[in-house]
Order: structure tokens, then C-alpha cells, then sequence
């Protein structure tokens, strides 16, 4: 499903001494099967726009396009149940949502509440079990005695269960471990090939904005900063530092690099180790020109 | 949710901002009841003026004091035509078994409302004025005497204290849970009243364990830093008595001079 936000402001609590403002004059476009990473600082707008994708919020002013949703202040939306179907939610520290007595019951939760018939949901479980990883055993065991990993894959798979053709992702990997992290963003990816998602990922990860994201969208403090392919876009040092990002490992190394050696290597998303390979070659070259 | 006033802070550098929070519970329980002496119409104009005053001088918009007697409005106008509609004397306008429209009834019904919305404003004069921690502080120091009577008034202080740092967590965390259940497809306030308490239920649960495993996490951080029930501690935070909370006990007991005097003066006496 194709999302754009067109010149969309958000006000939290208008009319109220409390009034804020979370993002002002906002556009941007997501294409069908993209994987857009929006990334910012702390308070940049970013979980406000992931409210808007499933009509949790509505815009104050502007228009927000979800396939053939629209979504715009003061319209109720008609079949709104049918819009969260379709775009899977994960939020910050999923795990949190987990009430049934049984994995089985809380992964079914979601599709039996938009009507799926019980049959479809089982195979669904299964299915969406298997994508978080997890082993069929856990089906029967109570969410609350699963380790926190685990839970949040459970209540990962009661997001996927609902075959959502929109994933977005708030921060999936915060306060997993390393490998945790690694593992689940390379699941999140798979997923997305797989099933042709269209991916939304928030994140503070500039490493993972890089590695999987197509399109970045740099939001700060409510305002559309930059935007771009991230190959580009983290290139410019300068630009991020001034809203408090920081460049990934990989380009820090690449200006490293330059600096150390005075070789301007080109990124095209190689990872370290092909990286160290073509740094190698650069300057066995240079030794053999001197 | 948001929409709630009472209980709330609303920063800021006025006269009342910088009372003592003892001067203002004291005078705020004080004003509560003082209100009963009020019979008259001359009593009510005290009252009133008082009440004006109070919150001009709390420099908070009134309309944010209007709005805190909004969600309240149904049930004090509610009491307001039982007291309209089943007190008799005076003048009778209308009369149909027993109901009765009178001349004390509309008095009374009036009265009843003024006493309602007047309690309800300074009792916001004093949260909007008062940061949660000083209001327990204050609570706390006032409790004190009751120390003699082996009530545990340190424990109390401590458990209100960290129900009120919660209180605002509980309340996001509500709100992230509900947001997460209706992405999975829960709609609240819909159906039958069973459907709709049934959808309470993937509400109440998630937040009955995150605040059972907050509680544990509190209490071994609390142990940790050297937390025991019942030792002496020296307290960081300190309440000066200043002479503008003098003046504001004196404000009030001049306040009860007028209304005793007002009292005798009264039209209905």
C-alpha cells in the first residue's frame, strides 16, 4: 500500500495550556514494498507518524494517505477496522501488550478480533510462529513465563498473524541484546522479501537504516529534515551531526579512511569485511605505484 | 484521559505558586468547611469574591478552572434538582404530588450549587498551584501528629508519594496498551456493556503484571540503595514557613470573622 502525508501537522491536546505540537507542515511518500527507515532524535515526531499509519491519530490539519484510506481531521473513517488489518503495528517494547493465558491464544488474538474464521487462524499461529523463530512447544505455555526475548517475539507474531500487508516497526531491536538485535532485524527483512511488506521502520539505529532501508527519512524536531537513499544520505557528516545523528560505522571507517590514508573509497553497501578486502586492494595498489 | 484538570500542575511564579503547601491544604480543607456557615445571600457574595480572588491571584486562565468542573457538571446539577424539586417552604410556584417547586427549594438548589463549584475551584486553586511532591510533602507534614497515635504516617507518605510519581506512567502506559490493542483490532466503548467490559480485560491485564514487575524492580532498587522500613531518615527536601503563608491563615480566619458577621446580617435569619 502506497502512504504519503501531505503537509500534515500534528497538535497533541489543541486548546489546552498543555498544547504541543508534534510535527508541522509534514510530507513525505512511501512507496508500495519499500522498506523506509525514519529516523531522528528523541522528540523529532517519529512514534506520532507511526500513529497516523494505522488511524490512531488523526491529522489536526493536512491529509494523510494510507491506500485508499484518507485520513484527515474531523472525518470519521469508515472501516477503520479494516485499515488496522492491513497495517501490523509493532511497538516499542511489544511485549508489554501480552494478556492471554496461552502463546496460542495472545498470537490469535488479532486475527480472530478482524474476523478470521478459526481454521485460518490456527494455520496462521503456526505460521507466524515459525517466522518469529520460535519453537511450536511455547503454544501452550503462558506468555508471562517466557523470557523477554521470547515475548517479544510472541507478541511479534500476534502482529504478523494478522497477515498485515504494512509492517511498521517502532525501535523492535530496543534493549534486546547484539545478537538479538542482529537476529531480529534480518528476520524483519526476510519477512519483508518474503511476503512483499511494506516496511516502516522506526529507529535510532543509523547502522540499521543503512543495511536494510531503501528510503531514510530524516525527521527533526516535527519537521521532514532530509531525505533520501541512505547510501547518500549518511554520507553527509556534517548535516547529520547538526541534528544530533551520527554517521554508521561503516562511513565513519570510510572517512577514517580518507583521512588516514588520503584513498576516498566508494560506499555501494559492502559490509566490513568486503570493505577491509577493497581497502587491501586500494593499497597494495598504491604500494606497487610507489 | 487528558481532558483531566484536577490533580494536575500548571507551572508557574504567582503568589499562590509560592505559598507553603501546608498554608494551602490548611486553608483549602479549612475553606471546605467553613463554606457550611454560609446561609445567606450576603455570606455566598463573601464566598464567592474570596474564591474570584484566590484563583486571579494562582495566575491560571479561568477557563482552565472551567474546565475542571466540566466533567462534573452532570452530577452536581443532578443534585441540584433533587434539592429543587423535594425541598418545600417558603413560596410555592409549582406543586404536583410530591413534587414540589418552592421558594427555599430554588434557594437551596442554588446555595447547593454555588458550595459544589466553589469546593471544586479552590480545591484546583491548590493542585494546579502545588507540585504532586509538595503536596505530599505537605500532607506528609501535617500527618505528623498522628505519629503519637502509632498511625505510620512515614509509610503512608511513601506509598502516596509513589502512587502519585506513578500516577502519569500508569496513565501513558494505559494509553500504549490501549493503542496496541485496538492495532490488533480491539474497538472500546463498542457493543453491549459485556462485549465492552470484555474488551477491558487485554487492558487490565497487561497493566496488573507491568505494575506487579515495577513494583518488585522499586522495592529491590529501594533495598539497594539502603532503604528500611521504619529507620529514621533525614529528609532532602525542606518546607520553610514563610510570612505570606501567615497571612494566608490570617486571610482565612478573617474570612470566618466576615462570614460569622454576615451570618446575623442575613436575610433569612
Amino acid at each position: 500500500m502506497d502512504i504519503s502525508f501531505e503537509n500534515v501537522t500534528f497538535t497533541y491536546m489543541p486548546n489546552t495550556p498543555f498544547e504541543h505540537q508534534a510535527f508541522h507542515d509534514l510530507s513525505f511518500r512511501i512507496k508500495s514494498g519499500s522498506f523506509v527507515a525514519i529516523v531522528g532524535h528523541t522528540g523529532s515526531g517519529k512514534s506520532t507518524v507511526i500513529q497516523h499509519l494505522n488511524g490512531l491519530l488523526k491529522p489536526t490539519e493536512g491529509e494523510v494517505t494510507v491506500g485508499d484510506y484518507k485520513l484527515v481531521s474531523d472525518k470519521k473513517i469508515k472501516n477503520i477496522k479494516d485499515l488496522r488489518k492491513r497495517v501490523g503495528v509493532v511497538f516499542q517494547y511489544p511485549e508489554h501488550q501480552l494478556f492471554e493465558e496461552t502463546v496460542e491464544k495472545d498470537i490469535g488474538f488479532g486475527p480472530k478480533n478482524f474476523g478470521v474464521n478459526q481454521e485460518e487462524v490456527n494455520k496462521r499461529i503456526l505460521d507466524s510462529l515459525s517466522a518469529v523463530q520460535l519453537p511450536e512447544s511455547l503454544l501452550e505455555k503462558s506468555p508471562f513465563d517466557l523470557s523477554g526475548g521470547q515475548m517479544r517475539r510472541v507478541a511479534i507474531a500476534g502482529v504478523l498473524a494478522m497477515n498485515p500487508e504494512v509492517l511498521v516497526l517502532d525501535e523492535p531491536t530496543a534493549g534486546l541484546d547484539p545478537r538479538g538485535q542482529k537476529d531480529m532485524m534480518n528476520m524483519f527483512y526476510q519477512l519483508h522479501q518474503k511476503n512483499e511488506l511494506t516496511t516502516v521502520l522506526v529507529t535510532h539505529s543509523m547502522d540499521d537504516a543503512l543495511q536494510y532501508a531503501d528510503h531514510v527519512i530524516i525527521l527533526d524536531q516535527g519537521t521532514k529534515y532530509m531525505e533520501g537513499p541512505p547510501a547518500d544520505l549518511f554520507l553527509k557528516q556534517k548535516e547529520l551531526q547538526q541534528v544530533q545523528l551520527d554517521v554508521p560505522e561503516i562511513i565513519q571507517f570510510l572517512f577514517k579512511v580518507e583521512e588516514k590514508f588520503g584513498i576516498r573509497l566508494p560506499y555501494h553497501g559492502q559490509s566490513i569485511e568486503q570493505l577491509a578486502s577493497e581497502l587491501r586492494e586500494v593499497l597494495r595498489g598504491a604500494d606497487r605505484l610507489e | 484521559m487528558n481532558k483531566l484538570i484536577l490533580g494536575r500542575y500548571f507551572p508557574g511564579e504567582s503568589w499562590v505558586h509560592q505559598l507553603d503547601p501546608r498554608a494551602k491544604i490548611v486553608a483549602a480543607v479549612y475553606f471546605i468547611f467553613v463554606l457550611f456557615l454560609a446561609n445567606n445571600w450576603q455570606t455566598y457574595v463573601l464566598l464567592w469574591a474570596f474564591t474570584f480572588i484566590a484563583m486571579r491571584y494562582s495566575q491560571v486562565p479561568i477557563r482552565i478552572y472551567l474546565r475542571g468542573v466540566r466533567p462534573l457538571l452532570y452530577l452536581i446539577l443532578f443534585t441540584v434538582f433533587l434539592q429543587i424539586l423535594f425541598t418545600a417552604g417558603g413560596k410555592i410556584y409549582f406543586e404536583w404530588g410530591p413534587i414540589v417547586i418552592s421558594e427555599y427549594g430554588l434557594i437551596n438548589g442554588f446555595y447547593i450549587f454555588c458550595r459544589f463549584v466553589m469546593i471544586i475551584f479552590v480545591s484546583t486553586v491548590v493542585t494546579l498551584t502545588t507540585k504532586p511532591i509538595d503536596l505530599t510533602d505537605g500532607i506528609n507534614a501535617l500527618l505528623k501528629p498522628l505519629r503519637k497515635m502509632k498511625v505510620p504516617v512515614d509509610e503512608i507518605a511513601l506509598m502516596l508519594s509513589i502512587s502519585l510519581r506513578f500516577i502519569p506512567n500508569l496513565l501513558d502506559e494505559t494509553q500504549k496498551v490501549m493503542d496496541a490493542q485496538r492495532a490488533r483490532g480491539t474497538e472500546f466503548g463498542e457493543g453491549s456493556l459485556l462485549k465492552q467490559m470484555k474488551t477491558l480485560v487485554p487492558i487490565f491485564l497487561p497493566l496488573f503484571v507491568s505494575s506487579l514487575n515495577r513494583a518488585e524492580e522499586m522495592a529491590n532498587v529501594m533495598e539497594v540503595r539502603g532503604y528500611q522500613s521504619g529507620a529514621t531518615r533525614s529528609s532532602f527536601r525542606q518546607l520553610y514557613w514563610k510570612h505570606r503563608d501567615s497571612v494566608c491563615l490570617c486571610v482565612m480566619i478573617t474570612l470566618t470573622l466576615g462570614l460569622l458577621w454576615l451570618r446575623n446580617e442575613g436575610l433569612f435569619h
